[in-house]
């Protein structure tokens, strides 16, 4: 029986190589199809009327001005009378045309009668939090440590709504024919996505077919088909023809998807060594509409510093419902956690990296994280540049620098993989997953070469279609662990049923038998071999297909959970302007067995720079007057650029300590330290604490005055 | 950190600049065929077209495409919803991400900017004419081999950026490459792998590779 186990690193000839991704090409060429990019035969295009307020009940709604219209072929009412509206840009009506352009007009002429509601966006007030989770604890010698403390230091940090603002804005095509429901959707999970369109199409799911082969960003806000897909779908069995509906950018940035605020009043009590020994927290954020979102658990990565006294509270607010973005609660946690070790450390003048390391017996993974710290100090080179709190070289120019760790789960998700074996040699894989851009396909080809001994073309990977066997949302990290255990479970599979036929040809025992180089050879003898070609076609005329099954949890050492990351923010601040500038960035990520070296670090690079973005520019701004975005574009919803993002260096922890725990997934962790290593370097540049991202010129201006210390 | 004036100019890339030609273009359009009553003369001397269908001819790739629309309708949405070209994607639909840039002339320009009459007696290149998977371009194949492209939505935009720009700067320096391509948005964050690529693609292309 062959091992399914990963071969150790001097058996290896893909896993862990640089290897580029294998759809490259079509993405290179425009020729990857995304859904935006669909065109079906007679296709209608779809436009939403959105509500222009945050907080209403829809008196009336008028659509025969638009139902009249030429071109126009369906019209639907979301929200009809005596409805309530909840949020800004909640979807109202829709309409499908022959044009775009038809559809457009045809949204503008439904009259909608609404009554005005008072509406709530202020997520800072705990007045408004009645009503909602409180999340209360105290330990029971909190008080007294806290008075014992030689040090108190006292802080307020916090992060507002943010959007995740894919490129391709979230939408779907449908389309009926022959009695059942063809949909090409933007999603982060094919094999979840039909769930939601049963009850729109009247479908059984059997009869609902989902196909996703390249989608533009989810980050976390493309799981189900939504509100839209669903409008979406019975606008194509209205009409009786397929229908595109997308969203427009103002809608994507509105109502697609955001991350929950976060404010929290913190106080450490901090013994003279620098070891923390008490912790007080007060929290409350905001998910809008949504239940979830708003609730955070501290102290983070240091959840086992003794005393503690926490508070957490959420509010709900007039705001489209908030996603999952990225690392769910980790970068507010981190942010609120890290900032507040930071200022501790500067009260007691303490160097921040000695200041962590004496705390590190309060996290899951100590020994990872002193190393880790040690790799990004020197990757930024920190003995040349560290200074006490305050630049204080002469001049406008600050620089500084800011350190943060964080933590995450990952570990791989079910994921089942059917893989045939065809009597040429050649191979098909199957798995319904998805490629958000984070390499899934190039994973599942390295690992089927790496276990057949084929070379990385030799599999077919066939992925996005809840056509072929489920696999799990590409949310949590878990995408390439679940898909690479399940191939790697299958390509076993197959490799077992070949060598039974082999071995008798041969002369050789099956478990003395490897698969190697486009050979399957004998272990001990390596001479005595035939032709991958060759051994399949012992199969006779008959391909086989075996499954590989991979169940979230199950022992061995194919996929676990739980990191560790130390990120490093080396910045400048121009304390005429505000204008903060990120020169470089240093990250030291742990993710377990890396299967491609290549998209590894661009996954970081990109969490990275995410982080930048979201630390130096993101907000959602709301009118408190209007209950309105303000900034519901891609001019004013501010995405960092190239000229943004400064020199982004990335060490990935491989090696004994780290490869045996199997694949754990990357996605997520890197994205979380950002905000406060850069908030943590600006503090330390410039001599104040900038509590509230993002870090714009106003705030950081108003933060210097307040400190004395503008230029 | 935004472009510089000097920067824009070397690159030919800029937003700034980008916005202020095409911008003035835009309204000239929009005033001819919506202007009020006493521009009729000045108008009609014009050929107006409009507001319903008609015909225009456009060049794309080295092809003539016939082909009759409004004239509200974008370069961009021709492209995509008329003539299945849909590598230029439609992302914020009003020149700020670069995601639809093609080339007029050989200039990049937002096609979302565009409208579709305006973009007539010009020659058209759209990621489509750079090259296909089997015959990448100097700029692709870089773009492969750095990954300079992760959820790739932004990517052709990106390609066909860095096409132009490496033609107007045949050799140039990292800052530059930066600050150039400072017209085009990622999301997943490819800032890192891109410029490598548009380093490599120079030198490839001035080796004659």
């Amino acid at each position: 029986m062959v091992n399914p186990a990963w071969p150790s690193s001097d058996k290896r000839k893909l896993i862990g190589r640089r290897i580029s991704r294998v759809d490259g090409p079509v993405k290179v060429t425009g020729t990857a199809k995304y859904t935006h990019d669909i065109s079906r035969p007679g296709m209608l295009y779809a436009k939403i009327l959105p509500s222009p307020h945050a907080a209403a009940r829809v008196r009336a709604i008028d659509v025969s001005a638009a139902e009249k219209m030429a071109g126009v072929e369906a019209v639907l009412v979301q929200e009809g009378p005596g409805n309530e509206i909840s949020y800004a840009g909640q979807v109202v009506a829709a309409v499908a045309a022959v044009t775009e352009e038809i559809a457009r007009d045809a949204i503008r002429r439904i009259k909608v009668d609404y009554e005005v509601l008072p509406h709530q966006l202020d997520d800072t007030d705990p007045a408004n939090a009645e009503g909602k989770t409180s999340e209360e604890e105290e330990t029971s010698n909190f008080a007294e440590a806290l008075a014992e403390a030689d040090v108190i230091s006292e802080g307020f940090y916090g992060l507002p709504p943010i959007a995740h603002c894919c490129m391709e804005a979230h939408g779907q095509v449908s389309e009926y024919r022959d009695g059942e429901l063809y949909v090409w959707g933007s999603t982060q999970n094919v094999s979840g996505y039909a769930d939601q369109l049963v009850e729109a199409s009247g479908l059984p799911e059997s009869k609902i077919h989902v196909d996703c082969q390249h989608m533009g960003g989810g980050y976390g806000s493309k799981f189900g088909a939504d509100k839209w897909g669903v409008v979406c779908a019975i606008l194509a069995k209205q009409a009786g023809k397929p229908v595109k509906l997308l969203l427009e950018r103002d809608l994507e940035v509105m109502i697609a998807g955001a991350r929950p605020s976060a404010y929290a009043k913190v106080k450490l009590g901090v013994n003279k060594d620098g070891t923390v020994i008490a912790w007080e927290s007060d929290a409350l954020g905001s998910g809008g509409m949504s239940s979830r979102g708003g609730s955070y658990s501290l102290p983070y990565v240091f959840e086992n510093i003794p005393n503690k006294k926490t508070r957490s509270r959420g509010i709900r607010t007039n705001r489209g419902s908030a996603r999952a973005w990225r690392a769910p609660r980790h970068p507010q946690q981190c942010f609120i956690t890290m900032s507040a070790m930071e200022d501790a450390a500067a009260k007691l003048g303490m160097d921040p990296v000695e200041f962590f390391m004496k705390n590190l017996q309060y996290t899951e993974r100590p020994e990872v994280y002193r190393q880790e710290l040690e790799i990004a100090a020197d990757m930024i080179g920190y003995k040349g540049k560290a200074h006490p709190r305050g630049d204080t070289t002469p001049g406008p120019i600050k620089h500084g620098l800011g350190i943060s760790l964080h933590t995450w789960g990952g570990g791989g998700h079910n994921s089942t993989c059917d893989m045939t074996l065809n009597p040429d040699g050649s191979v098909n894989v199957y798995i319904g997953s998805q490629d958000l851009g984070t390499g899934t396909r190039t994973v599942i080809a390295i690992v089927v070469a790496e276990t057949l001994g084929l070379p990385l073309d030799g599999a077919q990977v066939n992925i996005g279609k809840n056509a072929y066997p489920p696999s799990g949302a590409s949310g949590g990290s878990t995408t390439v662990g679940g898909v690479s255990a399940s191939s790697r479970l299958a390509a076993t599979e197959l490799l077992n049923d070949l060598f039974a036929r082999v071995a008798p040809e041969l002369g050789v025992p099956p478990d003395q038998l490897e698969a190697k180089d486009g050979k399957i050879r004998a272990v001990n003898d390596p001479g005595k071999a035939i032709s991958w070609e060759a051994a399949c076609a012992l199969m006779g005329p008959m391909p086989i297909t075996r499954q590989g099954v991979y169940r979230r949890g199950a022992s061995g050492a194919l996929t676990t959970s739980g990191v560790g990351g130390v990120e490093i923010a080396d910045v400048s601040v121009d304390t005429e302007t505000g204008v903060v500038t990120v020169n470089e960035f240093a990250a030291a990520q742990d993710c377990g067995l890396i299967i491609d070296m290549k998209t590894s670090v661009s996954q970081v690079h990109g969490a990275i720079t995410m982080g930048i973005t979201y630390s130096l520019y993101e907000e959602a701004v709301y009118d408190p007057t209007t209950g309105q975005m303000l900034n519901a574009d891609m001019e004013f919803y501010r995405l960092a650029t190239m000229p943004d993002v400064g020199t982004i260096k990335v060490h990935m922890m491989t090696g004994p300590g780290f490869d045996e725990r199997g694949v754990i997934g990357l996605g997520e962790p890197p994205v979380i330290s950002p905000g406060a290593a850069i908030s943590n370097a600006v503090a330390n540049a410039c001599g104040v604490r900038v509590g509230v991202l993002p870090l714009t010129p106003d705030k950081v201006l108003a933060a210097l005055a307040e400190g004395g210390k503008l230029a | 950190m935004h472009t510089t004036d000097d920067n824009e100019t070397k690159s030919g890339i800029s937003r700034r600049g980008f916005l202020k030609s095409v911008g003035a273009g835009t309204v000239a359009t929009g005033y001819m065929a919506t202007g009020p009553p006493g521009s009729q003369a000045a108008a009609q001397a014009l050929d107006v077209i409009g507001p319903g269908e008609a015909p225009i001819t456009l060049r794309i790739n080295g092809e003539t495409k016939k082909l009759n629309v409004e004239p509200r309708v974008t370069l961009l949405d021709v492209l995509r919803n008329r003539l299945d070209l849909t590598g230029a994607k439609k992302v914020c639909d009003r020149g700020t991400c670069g995601a639809c840039t093609v080339l007029m002339d050989g200039s990049p320009v937002y096609s979302c900017l565009i409208l579709a009459v305006e973009a007539q007696g010009h020659e058209i290149t759209t990621i489509e004419g750079l090259g296909t998977p089997d015959q990448l371009s100097a700029v692709q194949a870089a773009f492969v081999e750095n990954d300079g492209q992760q959820c790739g939505f932004c990517t052709p935009g990106f390609v066909v950026s860095c096409t132009a720009f490496l033609k107007n700067n045949a050799d140039p320096t990292l800052e530059e490459v930066r600050q150039g391509l400072g017209g085009n948005l990622c999301r997943c964050g490819t800032y890192m792998r891109i410029p490598q690529a548009v380093l490599d693609a120079a030198k490839g292309l001035k080796g004659g590779v």
